[in-house]
């Protein structure tokens, strides 16, 4: 395996981790708050399609941007009505939410464009396009360093490099301001929170649309950033991938983009090396595809330690009276 | 109709063909959906010819997930379709158990032999056509690297491979083939998102015509060949249109002309159980050429590929098929 075939595996782990990155910090804002949200994988379907719908009506990915977030952030606000509203069991109405956006993307995308649930193909300024960064092409010819700038860290959408902003965002938001502090403390002590004088719902509320937000943004680089429009069930189990990924992290930022970008890197490599000579054994594809799961389970089984979540995750809060 | 198919179930009296004459033929859409712009597609298309050439109207269901595919068939053999059109191999076991229970009613199955007295088993030779665009990505390669991405990893789709890979490889012998597949389950036909994936870890290793033989996942495919401005061979419909200038060509396999032919056959009484092999010779595969290509394709070309066309009809040359015996001779 020589330089340039490792820096584009490498590349394409990360296009493929930036959805997980986004549904995984989703997951993250939502649980640290105690609200358990499986629904990340339906919220990401409707983005995905309600992006490349507006971007395919208006020309404008940016438009189609705003309307991924907008229904990303309605199904979670659904799931939040139902789930601290009405404290109704929190997994049963992720599950809900997924069958929702599964059902709905493709009814709604039949009735719209007459394409069998599917979007048009989005060209031009309806997609995101790949940014060249500053001085790229004139360091591509310096060893090492160059090719490292040119074709891995530079030439991804927008939304790649907003990802890892995300990560960064979300560390300083829950561990540097007071709202993060509040938050956590809602997922691990809600009664505590309530006696200072904190509203429990509103946090939780306000953590599930940021959760809404980031999915919004994971659909949508789906759609328009790695595809060129939608096409039914084409999440394909990312959010929950994403899920495991959260576990893996132990519901922290920073571990959640080394996980993504481990499960991203897997799959570059499923998708890179099929079929590869290993000492004159032929692994086959089959192993090569499997193996990203494989790896989930003997990591979480052997190697995260024990993964703890928010203390308060999947409990409704009552108040006392 | 509810009177119809009183009159039909307790149609003892009625004779079979007139009972296939009065009936409205079926249709079940695979996974993978109506409109995969691919092998689905085609059948759809094939039963909307049907419709506007005779003014009739038929039933149609989509299967919207693996477990419902043998209570589509049977309902589909309740509500009084005759004949039923199912598509693609998986249904094969299915449709094993369903046929015999059904004795009046006629099944044709895409893709697949199903050995029972009311089915007519469809199948195409599409390692012939397969052959036909290998040739042309063999001549069109500047890199002599050439790949092919497949949908789910079945016989069926090892088949495509290596009638291309023969193809290719009759031009030039020296030129690679890369082969990935998508998955191993069925959510493999619907996954762009990998296709393009795929489609641009086998440029990055120099390929610069790829075929894509995996329904849905190859618009991801084709997408990721023109954004690249290389070039990509579609499948089982003509999607030349989708990429003008990217896509080579269309490997075609007439699954419209197949469904079109056991609808006319059902309702006018012709409709004759057994086997039906669609190839070269009966235009049942070819490749596509049209005004979306026509730039691409020069006359030599053309010219190399129908000759080979027609010594595959003449049995001059011999592809071979993978699922005869489940290997393939070049890799």
């Amino acid at each position: 395996m020589d330089f340039t075939t490792v820096i584009l595996v490498l590349d394409s782990a990360l296009r493929l981790a930036t959805p997980l990155l986004f549904a995984c910090l989703a997951g993250l804002f939502s649980e640290r708050s105690g609200i358990f949200d499986i629904g990340l994988e339906g919220k990401m379907l409707a983005s995905a399609f309600f992006s490349a719908s507006v971007a395919a009506f208006t020309g404008s990915v940016w438009l189609g941007l705003l309307a991924g977030m907008g229904a990303s952030i309605f199904l979670a606000l659904i799931h939040g009505v139902a789930s601290i509203t009405f404290r109704g069991n929190q997994l049963i109405s992720g599950v809900a939410i997924n069958f929702l956006a599964s059902g709905v993307t493709v009814i709604v995308g039949q009735s719209w464009f007459s394409l069998g649930g599917r979007t048009p193909q989005l060209e031009g300024a309806a997609r995101f396009q790949e940014i060249t960064l500053p001085f790229a092409e004139a360091l591509r010819g310096v060893p090492v360093i160059g090719p490292i700038y040119a074709d891995l860290i530079s030439g991804h959408s927008i939304l790649v490099y907003a990802g890892f902003a995300a990560v960064a965002l979300s560390w300083w938001v829950l561990y540097r301001t007071r709202f993060g502090l509040r938050l956590r403390a809602v997922g691990e002590n809600p009664e505590a929170v309530d006696t200072a004088g904190i509203s429990v719902i509103g946090l939780r509320y306000t953590a599930t649309i940021i959760c809404g937000a980031l999915c919004g943004l994971a659909g949508t680089y789906l759609a328009t950033g790695l595809a060129a429009g939608f096409v039914r069930e084409m999440s394909a189990g990312r959010g929950f991938i994403a899920l495991a990924a959260l576990i893996f992290a132990k519901w922290r930022p920073g571990y959640a983009l080394l996980a993504c970008l481990l499960f991203g890197l897997l799959e570059a490599m499923g998708n890179r090396f099929q079929n590869i000579d290993v000492l004159g054994i032929n692994v086959p594809t089959q192993f090569m595809q499997a193996l990203p799961y494989i790896l989930t389970v003997v990591i979480l089984a052997g190697f995260v330690g024990r993964a703890i979540p928010p203390r308060a995750g999947g409990e409704p809060y009552v108040k006392e009276r | 109709m509810t009177v119809f198919k009183t009159v039909l179930g307790a149609g003892a009296a009625l004779a079979m063909s007139a009972v296939a004459a009065l009936a409205e033929p079926g249709l079940i859409i695979d996974l993978g959906g109506k409109f995969d712009k691919s092998f689905n597609e085609a059948a759809y298309n094939g039963a909307q010819r049907w419709v506007k050439e005779t003014g009739g109207s038929y039933i149609e269901t989509e299967l919207q997930s693996e477990a419902q595919r043998e209570q589509n068939m049977r309902k589909m053999a309740e509500r009084g379709a005759n004949p039923i059109v199912v598509l693609g191999f998986a249904n094969a076991s299915t449709l094993e158990r369903v046929a015999p229970d059904y004795p009046d009613t006629n099944f044709a199955i895409i893709d697949m032999v199903v050995d029972q007295p009311n089915v007519l088993s469809i199948v195409f030779a599409e390692h012939e056509g397969s052959y036909l665009v290998g040739m042309l990505a063999g001549m069109k390669t500047q890199t002599k690297t050439v790949g092919f991405i497949g949908g789910m990893d079945i016989p069926l789709i090892r088949k495509f491979a290596c009638g291309y890979v023969q193809g290719v490889k009759a031009v030039d012998p020296s030129i690679r083939v890369i082969q990935n597949m998508t998955g191993t389950t069925p959510a493999a036909w619907n996954d762009p998102v990998k296709g393009a994936e795929l489609a641009r870890a086998q440029i990055a290793q120099g390929a610069d015509v790829i075929y894509a033989a995996a329904g849905g996942t190859g618009v991801g495919v084709l997408q990721a060949a023109a954004d690249a401005g290389i070039y990509s061979i579609g499948v089982d419909s003509n999607q030349n249109y989708m990429h003008p200038g990217s896509v080579l060509t269309s490997m075609v396999k007439r699954v419209d002309n197949a469904v079109y032919n056991v609808f006319k056959a059902g309702t006018e009484g012709t409709f004759k159980p057994g086997f039906l092999l669609m190839n070269l010779a009966n235009d049942g595969v070819g490749y596509a050429l049209d005004e979306y290509n026509a730039a691409l394709i020069t006359d030599e070309m053309k010219a190399a590929v129908e000759d080979a066309k027609a010594k595959i009809i003449a049995g001059e040359i011999k592809v071979h098929d993978y699922m005869s015996d489940d290997s393939c001779p070049v890799e």
